[in-house]
C-alpha cells in the first residue's frame, strides 16, 4: 500500500503532493529530495529508505513521481503504477512536463483521487475513470518554429508535413465538452529502438532491435478493430519456412487486451482500443538484422595542435531511396575540457552545438533522404 | 512568490472568496478555489479559509465540490470544530440519487483524519455496503478500514468483520479486493485476514476477473494459504501457469513468487516455473523504465543464486547500453561475471574491455575488477586485456588493474610470473592510495620475481614524510620486511631506515606499533622472523568451495519481489541474517558425524569396508575441516579430464559426494569430493594441473586406514571407468 503519492520538479518544487493514510508527515517531500539529491553517480536511487518510510520513484517527462510506503510491497508493482500514472497524466494533459502538470494540477488531483483510495490501487483504466474525471485539460501549446516550417510555399504541402508528426502526440484525450467530438481519430505508430555496436572495423557486433505498436485512440467509444500484419511474420528462431525473406521476430508480447485467435493463422490482432495510449504489441529481435542498419557513421578524429581536436564526420542513408529520415540526431561523446567549437555543416538547415555538460556535441539533422550522405566537420577547442 | 508575504496572499484570497460578486460568478469563483489549492500544494498554510471553502462545497459543480473536499480533507485535523460544519453537507450528498455524488461525499468524509469522526461516519459507511451501486460500496469498504485506523485500540466489531468477509463474494472484483485490503487493516494485530480453503479458491477463481493491480494484490495474499495435500496443490498450480506468463511483468513476477512458494516441496516445479517466466523477468531488463529496468536485474540476481545457468544463452542482454545510467551498468556487469563460460567469455571479454574507458572512473574500475573476477578461470585472456590497459597511462586505470592484479594473484597463483613480468615492465604508476597499496603487496609477496622492487621501494620509503595515509605506511613497513627476507642485501638498508623513521618520528599509533612489533621479531633472528611473516596462507584456491554454490531457492524466496532486493546493503543483510537463522542446522560441526549409517545395499569396497553418503557437509564446515586436518594420503591417478557433472553422477552410485568443483577446462582444475565408511569422514581433493594426471590428497576424521584404503580403490576404479569410456568416445 502507498502512504504518499508526490510529484517533483528537478529542481525540487512541490507541484502534487496527496496523503493517503496520515502515517507519514509532509515533511517526507523535503528528506525524499535531499537523499536523492546527495546520491552518488553509482548508487541506485530507485527506493530508499529513511527511518521507516521507504521511498520509491520514477524519473519521467523531468519529473521526480514518488511513492511511499511503510511497508515492504512488490517493487514492480509499485513502478508500474507510478509509469502508468505518468502515462495517464501524459494522456489527459497532452504532454509530459513541469508545465503541464502544473497548469493542470487539479485534474492531476483528480485522477489520484479516482485511482487510488487509503493507499491500494483502485483503477487505472481510462475506460472506467473517463466516467469520473470532470476537469478539463489546460494544454499548453508552445511557440514552436518546427510548425513554421511544415507551412510549403502557397499552402502546398510539403513532404515533411505529410509525415512529420502531428499534433496528435501532445493532444489531451478528452476532447472539451463544448466543441463535441473534436476528431475522431486513431493512430496506431510502430516504434521501434535499434541498438547496434559496430566494431571500429565496421563490423556488427551487437544488436538488438525491440519494437512496439502502439495506439492512441481519441475515439470515445471503439468498436473492435482489426489489425493486420505480415502473413509471413515468424516469432521465434526454429521455424523459417522456405527461401522466403520473411519478416521475424524473436519474441514478442500483447496487451492483455488483444484476442489473438486470429492471429496464428492469419497475423491478425483484434483489439478494441480504450481512449488513450496503449503498447499492443512488443516485439524483439536479438543479433540478426533482417537488413542493413539504416545509417552508417564513418568517423576520422584529428588531434592538431596541443588544444585542438578535428572531428570529421560522414554520415551515409542506407534507407531505401524513396523515404527520408526525419529528425536524425548524433551525439558525439567529445573530452571533458572542451571549450568551444566550430563547424562546416553541409547545409543550413543542419544544426550542431556543443553541451558541455554532458561532454558532447550534438549534430542534428532535420530531414535525411535514403541514399544521402551528409559529413560534418567540428573543430573542437581544448 | 508564496512564502514571502503569505499572509497577505491569505487574506487577498479570503476577501475574493467573500465577495458576494465572485461568489455570483461560478467561474470567478471557482478560479479563486483553484488558487487556494495550489498555494496548498506549494506548502503554504491556507488553513485559515477553511470557513469560506466550506461554503463553497455547497455547490452542484462535481469538479469545485472535489477541489473542496481536497482541502477539507487535508486542514480537516487542524479545524476539527469547523470540518463538523462540513459534515452536514456531506452526509446529505451519500444520500445522493448520482452513485457518483454518494461515493465521493462518503470517500471524502472517511478521509477527515479528526478525532470523533467515527460518531458521523458508521452509519452511512454501513448503508453504503450495502449499496447497489458498485462504486459506492468500494469506497465504503475502504471506508470501514479508515474508521478503524481513526480509533485503533477499539474492540473490532465483529459483525462489521463479518459483512466484510460476506462482501468477499460480491460480483464486483474491487469490492472483492477491498474486502481482502479493509480486513487485512482491521484485523493487523490478529495476524490479518484468514485465507482459509473456500476464500482461497474463491479468489484463484476470480482470479482472472480482476484487473492487473488487484492480481498481484491477491496473489500476495495467497501466500498466505498452505493446500492440504500434493493434489490440491497441483490443481491451484494449474490455475496459477497461464499467469507466469501474463504481459504485465508484475503480475508475472508476484505469480513466480507464489509459485515458488507453494512448491517449496517440489525443487522440478520451482525450476520449471522459473525457466517459464525467465521471458518475463529478461523483458523488464529491456523495459522502457529505467526502474523497472533495475527492478528486473536486481531480481535476475537473485534467481541466478539457485540457477546460475538459466540466463546463460541471453547474456547479450546483459550488455550496457551507451546511455544507461551507471547504477545499472554495475548490475549488468555484475550479472555478465557470473555469466561467462567457455562459449561466450571472448566476447563478454571484448564488451567488458569497452567499458574499461568509459568516462566515468567508478565505473572503469568497477569493470577492470570485473575483468578481474573472469580471470580467476580465464586468466590467460584476461591478464591480456589488463596488461594493454596499462598502456592508456590513465591514473585510474592503472591503480585499477594494480589492485586486481593483487586479487588475481592471491586467487591463482599460476598467473603470478605473467603479473610480476607486467608490474616489472611497467612505467606508470597508481598515485591513489589504494593503487599503491596493492602495488606494495605485490613487491612484497613477489620480491623474488620482480627483479626491480627494491628500488621501487626505495621511491616509497624515501617519500614516507610527506605520506598521509597510515594504511598505507603500514603497507610500505609489511612490504619492506618480506623483502628483507627474500633479499636482505638490497633492502637492509632502506629497512632500517624505515625502521627508525617510523618509531622515532611517526605520529600515528598504529604504524609505530607495527614498526616496534617488526623490529622485535628481527631481533629474535631472522628465522623466527621468516616463521612469522612468511608462513603459511590460508589456501585461496578453496575459495572454489565457497563460490558458486547453487543455493536453494528457499534462501531467496522470502525476499523475492519485495523492496529487498533493491535496496542497499543494510536491508540485504538483514534479510539473510534472518533466513540463516533458519537454516543453523546445517553448519552445525557435532551434526556432521553423527550419521544415521544406512546399512549399504551394493557392497563396493573389498576390505569388508563399506562406504554410504550420510548427511550433507556444507561447503563452510568442509573448509573449516580441510584446513584443520592433516593429510593422509596423496596419490596421483592417470586421468585424462571430463565434465564436471559426468564425474558427479559417476561417484554418486558408490556413495562419493561431491562437494564443489572449478569450472571446466580451468588449469588448474579441482575438485572436492567427500565420503563416509566405518564411522568416519573422509575428504579428498582432486587437483589436475598437468592433463594426464590428478593428484588426490586424502584427509580424514578420525582416521581409520581401512576406509581410506576402499575408498581410493572406489575412486580409482571410477576414475579408470571414465577414461576407457573416453577412449571410446
Amino acid at each position: 500500500m502507498i502512504s504518499q503519492i508526490f510529484i517533483l520538479s528537478s529542481k525540487g518544487d512541490h507541484l502534487i503532493y496527496k496523503d493517503f493514510r496520515g502515517e507519514a508527515s509532509k515533511d517526507s517531500i523535503n528528506v525524499f529530495y535531499e537523499m536523492v539529491t546527495a546520491l552518488s553517480g553509482d548508487q541506485p536511487p530507485v527506493v530508499m529508505t529513511h527511518k521507516d518510510l521507504h521511498f520509491i520513484h520514477v524519473r519521467q517527462g523531468g519529473l521526480y513521481w514518488v511513492a511511499s510506503t511503510k511497508t515492504n510491497p512488490s517493487p514492480f508493482t509499485i513502478i508500474e503504477f507510478l509509469n502508468r500514472l505518468a502515462a495517464l497524466t501524459k494522456d489527459y494533459c497532452g504532454s509530459l512536463s513541469e508545465k503541464s502538470v502544473r497548469m493542470n494540477f487539479a485534474l492531476i488531483y483528480e485522477l489520484l483521487d479516482e485511482m487510488v483510495d487509503f493507499g491500494y490501487v483502485q483503477t487505472t483504466s481510462t475506460d472506467i475513470l473517463k466516467n469520473f474525471i470532470q476537469t478539463e485539460a489546460v494544454s499548453s501549446k508552445p511557440f514552436s518554429l518546427f510548425d513554421l516550417s511544415n507551412v510549403g510555399l502557397f499552402g502546398a504541402e510539403t513532404q515533411q508535413s505529410k509525415v512529420a508528426p502531428s499534433v496528435a502526440a501532445s493532444r489531451p484525450i478528452m476532447s472539451s465538452r463544448g466543441e463535441q467530438g473534436g476528431k475522431n481519430e486513431i493512430f496506431v505508430d510502430v516504434i521501434e529502438r535499434l541498438s547496434v555496436v559496430i566494431g571500429s572495423n565496421g563490423v556488427l557486433m551487437k544488436s538488438d532491435i525491440q519494437g512496439e505498436i502502439r495506439i492512441k485512440c481519441f475515439l470515445p467509444t471503439c468498436s473492435e478493430m482489426r489489425i493486420g500484419l505480415n502473413e509471413e511474420l515468424n516469432i521465434g528462431k526454429s521455424q523459417l519456412k522456405g527461401y522466403s525473406s520473411a519478416v521475424r521476430v524473436d519474441e514478442c508480447r500483447f496487451h492483455q487486451a488483444v484476442k489473438l485467435d486470429e492471429f496464428d493463422t492469419f497475423r491478425i490482432l483484434k483489439v478494441c482500443p480504450s481512449q488513450g495510449e496503449q503498447t499492443i504489441m512488443q516485439y524483439q529481435l536479438c543479433d540478426e538484422l533482417p537488413c542493413a542498419p539504416p545509417f552508417q557513421l564513418f568517423p576520422s578524429v584529428e588531434k592538431d595542435y596541443v588544444n585542438r581536436v578535428l572531428i570529421f564526420l560522414k554520415l551515409r542513408c542506407d534507407l531505401p531511396p524513396k523515404s527520408t529520415a526525419l529528425n536524425v540526431s548524433i551525439t558525439v561523446p567529445v573530452p571533458k575540457g572542451s571549450v568551444s567549437m566550430s563547424q562546416e555543416l553541409s547545409s543550413p538547415d543542419q544544426t550542431a552545438e556543443l553541451q558541455p555538460k554532458n561532454k558532447a556535441l550534438l549534430w542534428e539533422i532535420p530531414r535525411f533522404p535514403g541514399g544521402a550522405q551528409l559529413s560534418a566537420l567540428f573543430n573542437v577547442m581544448l | 512568490m508564496p512564502y514571502f508575504g503569505s499572509e497577505e496572499t491569505v487574506k487577498e484570497l479570503k476577501r475574493a472568496l467573500s465577495n458576494p460578486n465572485v461568489q455570483a460568478d461560478r467561474l470567478r469563483y471557482k478560479s479563486y478555489i483553484t488558487k487556494v489549492i495550489r498555494y496548498m500544494t506549494q506548502g503554504l498554510d491556507v488553513s485559515a479559509l477553511f470557513m469560506d471553502m466550506v461554503k463553497a462545497s455547497a455547490t452542484v459543480d462535481i469538479v469545485q465540490k472535489k477541489l473542496v473536499y481536497l482541502y477539507m480533507c487535508t486542514y480537516a485535523s487542524d479545524k476539527p470544530d469547523l470540518a463538523l460544519l462540513a459534515i452536514n453537507t456531506l452526509r446529505k450528498d451519500c444520500a445522493d440519487p448520482n452513485p457518483m455524488v454518494r461515493g465521493l461525499a462518503l470517500r471524502n468524509m472517511c478521509n477527515f483524519r479528526m478525532p470523533g469522526m467515527t460518531e458521523y461516519i458508521e452509519q452511512p459507511i454501513v448503508a453504503g455496503l450495502r449499496d447497489k451501486a458498485s462504486y459506492v460500496r468500494r469506497v465504503a469498504v475502504l471506508g470501514c478500514a479508515k474508521m478503524h485506523s481513526l480509533q485503533p485500540r477499539t474492540e473490532i466489531d465483529g459483525s462489521l468483520v463479518n459483512e466484510l468477509y460476506a462482501l468477499l463474494r460480491d460480483p464486483d472484483p474491487v469490492v472483492v479486493v477491498n474486502c481482502l485490503r479493509a480486513l487485512e487493516d482491521i484485523l493487523k494485530d490478529e495476524g490479518g485476514v484468514v485465507i482459509n480453503k473456500p476464500i482461497a479458491h474463491h479468489l484463484l477463481n476470480r482470479l482472472k476477473d480482476l484487473d492487473c493491480w488487484a492480481q498481484s494484490e491477491v496473489l500476495t495474499f495467497l501466500l498466505r494459504y498452505r493446500p492440504r495435500n500434493d493434489d490440491e496443490l497441483f490443481d491451484i498450480l494449474s490455475l496459477l501457469d497461464p499467469f507466469l506468463q501474463s504481459s504485465q511483468s508484475h503480475v508475472a513476477i508476484s505469480t513466480l513468487r507464489l509459485f515458488l512458494h507453494l512448491a517449496a516441496a517440489h525443487p522440478a516445479v520451482q525450476a520449471d516455473a522459473l525457466l517459464c517466466s525467465s521471458a518475463p523477468l529478461l523483458a523488464t531488463c529491456g523495459a522502457a523504465s529505467r526502474e523497472l529496468r533495475f527492478a528486473g536485474l536486481c531480481h535476475i540476481q537473485q534467481v541466478m543464486r539457485s540457477q546460475p545457468a538459466l540466463f546463460n544463452t541471453h547474456y547479450k542482454r546483459f550488455f550496457c547500453g551507451y546511455s544507461e545510467p551507471s547504477y545499472i551498468k554495475f548490475r549488468k556487469m555484475e550479472i555478465l561475471v557470473a555469466l561467462v563460460n567457455d562459449e561466450n567469455v571472448a566476447l563478454v571479454l571484448e564488451e567488458m574491455k569497452s567499458y574499461c574507458t568509459d568516462v566515468s572512473a567508478e565505473l572503469a574500475q568497477a569493470a577492470i575488477a570485473a575483468i578481474g573476477r573472469i580471470g580467476r578461470t580465464y586468466s590467460e585472456k584476461c591478464l591480456d586485456i589488463l596488461t594493454g590497459l596499462l598502456a592508456l597511462k590513465q591514473d585510474h586505470i592503472t591503480s585499477a588493474v594494480i589492485q586486481t592484479f593483487r586479487d588475481l594473484v592471491w586467487f591463482c597463483p599460476q598467473c603470478t610470473a605473467a603479473v610480476c613480468l607486467t608490474v616489472e615492465s611497467c612505467v606508470d604508476y597508481p598515485q591513489d592510495s589504494e593503487g599503491k597499496q596493492a602495488l606494495l603487496w605485490l613487491l612484497g609477496e613477489h620480491a623474488d620475481q620482480i627483479s626491480s622492487a627494491p628500488y621501487l621501494l626505495e621511491v616509497y620509503i624515501d617519500g614516507l614524510k610527506t605520506e598521509l595515509s597510515a594504511a598505507l605506511k603500514m603497507e610500505i613497513l609489511t612490504a619492506a620486511l618480506k623483502m628483507f627476507l627474500r633479499r636482505p642485501a638490497e633492502t637492509q638498508d632502506m629497512l632500517g631506515r624505515l625502521l627508525h623513521y617510523c618509531i622515532e618520528e611517526e605520529s600515528d599509533m598504529c604504524v609505530r606499533d607495527r614498526a616496534l612489533l617488526y623490529y622485535r621479531l628481527l631481533q629474535r633472528g631472522i628465522e623466527e622472523t621468516r616463521k612469522v611473516v612468511t608462513g603459511p596462507k590460508s589456501d585461496p584456491s578453496l575459495s572454489v568451495l565457497t563460490s558458486a554454490q547453487e543455493e536453494p531457492v528457499s534462501q531467496w524466496v522470502s525476499i523475492f519481489n519485495t523492496l529487498g532486493p533493491l535496496s542497499a546493503a543494510d536491508l540485504q543483510l538483514h534479510n539473510t541474517a534472518l533466513s540463516a537463522s533458519e537454516h543453523t542446522d546445517d553448519t552445525a560441526d557435532t551434526e556432521l558425524l553423527t550419521e544415521h549409517v544406512p546399512v549399504s545395499m551394493r557392497d563396493v569396497s573389498e576390505a569388508g569396508v563399506s562406504l554410504c553418503a550420510g548427511a550433507a557437509v556444507s561447503p563452510e564446515a568442509f573448509e573449516q575441516m580441510w584446513q584443520q586436518l592433516e593429510v593422509l594420503q596423496r596419490q596421483t591417478v592417470c586421468f585424462s579430464g571430463c565434465a564436471a557433472d559426468t564425474l558427479q553422477s559417476a561417484l554418486q552410485p558408490v556413495h562419493i559426494q561431491t562437494l564443489a568443483f572449478s569450472p571446466a577446462r580451468a588449469l588448474p582444475w579441482r575438485a572436492y569430493i567427500y565420503s563416509r565408511g566405518s564411522g568416519t569422514l573422509v575428504l579428498a581433493e582432486l587437483l589436475q594441473d598437468d592433463p594426464e594426471m590428478l593428484t588426490v590428497t586424502i584427509k580424514q576424521q578420525p582416521e581409520h586406514q581401512q576406509t581410506v584404503t576402499a575408498f581410493i580403490s572406489v575412486l580409482q576404479s571410477v576414475l579408470q571407468t571414465l577414461n576407457t569410456g573416453q577412449m571410446s568416445v
